[in-house]
């Protein structure tokens, strides 16, 4: 499924005394099966933008069109939407309610109209992809810990089956194993389902090791929209607006300032790796 | 939707009327109220627009933003008028089947609605330009007196202030957690009574989980603080009566001289 934006507009509190423009202009394409990252500063807008994607927001003016239908015609299944796009908030643990991991999990596809047993089935499934095992299906959710809760949370919304899974801020408060887990799991069900998959973050490292493109926001504007090694060549403008290119990107530039033949497009650390080897291995070195 | 209600809501200024000492505010507020169920003629009514009119250009809360405030209560008023209308006996005006519109009834229903339109007004006033804050501030200091009589004004205050400082929360909170279950399919608009009350479920069990882990958090930072009631508790901003402040006191003094004298020279 293809999303499009056309400039798109947002504006909270609009004929109050607290207006505030929080989406300026956006334009832009996200196709089937892409793994796209959005990052922005606190405030830029990342929460704003994606609670579109699923019709929860409603544009100040501007349209979205959901492969070529204008999701703000008439009689648009707008509901029908909120199963295809799945949006998992910032700190989704806030949601859990119901007493069982198994029936908090079966709320979703319940809503979607499926049977007991369906739901039942989709939801097993669901624990096993952000892995977690049968015997927290009769846990109470409230006794797990943070980073299992956002798993359940997660599963919640995987359950619905959903074509595009859109996360704000999966890993915010997690430790970085808690981190690592949830992000090895998108990444597996990117590369296994060929889900379409939007992550916001305001971590660069997050994001880098991940998405194969890249959408800076800054105040409520599109700043880059291109693939990680693009984005992270602006280190000063990136710098300037509250973000910070990966770590990697620091220790190559370092690197050729030193005069190493390192390439700059490298973005992740085991890209990383295998270059320094390389021209360790060109320059005549054993290793 | 719930971001509409203005009733209560504190309208960011530095008007004269947001620098008077709440206990000033507060006063004033209840002398308004008392003189508006105590003079009812329409010269009374008429000062009190004036008053009110003053206060409010005076205080640069457009007044369009206050009338806005009415609308949730409308529902309420127009019951109240109705049940005056008809439930007032008296010398009938109008017969509809068993229902007897009487004179005494229209008005009775005048008066309430001119009283409730006002007292609304005149409270809102007091909200829209004190925080939430200086507003226990004033009460704490301004009924200091009941501490002689084991009332315990201060926790009384506080609390006031914590609800005050939570609603706010609360509501951004609601809004959040029924756009993440609509995210799930959760309807919370359509249906029957039964269908509507099970969709709140929901909405319910995460807001109170939520509410209470931040209750506990707030009592946990408070002692950690060394918070232990009001017992020799100092202020770090102690309320002190200014010039303007007496000056008030003048006004309202006035405002309240010149509804007696009305009451005894102008007989309508
Ligand atoms: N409910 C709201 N009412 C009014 N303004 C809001 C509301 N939610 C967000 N804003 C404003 O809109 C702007 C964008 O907010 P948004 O939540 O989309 O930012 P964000 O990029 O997700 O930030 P963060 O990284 O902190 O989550 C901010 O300036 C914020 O103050
Ligand atoms: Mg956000």
């Amino acid at each position: 499924m293809e999303i499009r934006i056309e400039h798109l507009n947002y504006i909270y509190g609009l004929g109050t005394s607290y207006e505030k423009k929080a989406l300026d202009d956006i334009s832009l394409t996200i196709r089937s099966g892409e793994f796209i990252g959005i990052i922005g500063h606190t405030g830029s807008g990342k929460s704003t933008l994606i609670q579109h994607l699923n019709g929860l927001n409603r544009a100040s003016s501007g349209q979205i069109f959901v492969d070529g239908k204008n999701i703000y015609e008439d009689g648009y299944p707008m509901r029908q939407l909120r199963f295809r796009v799945g949006l998992v908030f910032q700190y989704p643990e806030y949601q859990i309610f119901e007493t069982t991991v198994l029936k908090d999990i079966c709320f979703g596809p319940k809503n979607q109209g499926l049977s007991a047993e369906e739901a039942e089935g989709r939801a097993r499934a669901a624990m096993r992809m952000v892995g977690l095992d049968e015997h927290y299906e009769g846990k109470s959710p409230f006794e797990l810990s943070g980073g299992q809760k956002r798993r359940v949370a997660i599963a919640g919304i995987l359950a619905m089956n959903p074509e595009v899974l859109v996360l704000d801020e999966p890993t915010a408060g997690l430790d970085p194993k808690g981190r690592d887990d949830i992000l090895g799991v998108l990444k597996q069900l990117h590369r296994e389902s060929g889900i379409t998959v939007v992550l916001v973050s305001h971590s660069m490292e997050d994001v880098a090791d991940y998405a194969s493109r890249i959408i800076v926001l800054d105040k409520g504007k599109v700043l880059y929209d291109d693939i990680p090694a693009k984005v992270f060549s602006h280190v000063e403008e990136l710098e300037s607006i509250g973000l910070a290119a990966p770590q990697v990107t620091y220790v190559m530039r370092a690197l050729r300032g030193k005069g190493w033949d390192v390439s700059q497009d490298v973005t992740t650390q085991a890209e990383a790796a295998d270059e320094i080897l390389e021209v360790l291995r060109k320059a005549g070195v054993k290793c | 939707m719930l971001k509409d209600m203005t009733i209560g809501q504190y309208y960011p200024g530095n008007s004269l009327i947001h620098r008077l000492d709440p206990r000033v505010k507060l006063l004033g507020t209840l002398v308004f109220i008392i003189s508006l169920f105590t003079f009812s003629s329409i010269s009374a009514y008429a000062l009190a627009t004036v008053a009110v009119l003053t206060v409010v250009a005076v205080s640069r809360v457009p007044l369009r933003y206050i009338l806005k405030g009415l609308k949730p209560i409308f529902i309420l008023m127009l019951i109240t008028i109705l049940f005056n209308l008809f439930m007032t006996p008296g010398t009938a005006v109008l017969q509809i089947w068993k229902l007897k519109m009487t004179e005494e009834g229209i008005r009775f229903a005048i008066h309430m609605a001119v009283r409730l339109t006002y007292l609304i007004i005149g409270s809102s006033i007091l909200t829209f330009t004190t925080t939430p804050n200086s507003l226990t501030d004033g009460l704490e200091s301004g009924l200091g007196w009941m501490n002689r009589l084991h009332v315990p004004v201060h926790e009384i205050a506080m609390m006031m202030s914590i609800a005050l400082r939570f609603i706010p929360i609360l509501m951004d909170e609601t809004d959040k957690i029924m756009r993440a279950q609509e995210a799930r399919g959760a309807d919370f608009q359509s249906g029957g009574v039964f269908h509507r009350v099970k969709a709140m479920v929901p909405l319910l069990v995460p807001l109170f989980v939520s509410a209470f882990r931040r209750a506990n958090d707030l009592a946990l930072a408070m002692e950690a603080r060394g918070y232990h009631g009001g017992a020799g508790r100092t202020k770090m901003k102690p309320l002190v009566y200014h010039r303007k402040d007496w000056i008030a006191f003048l006004v309202m003094a006035g405002y309240v001289a010149a509804q007696i004298l009305l009451r005894i020279f102008v007989k309508i």
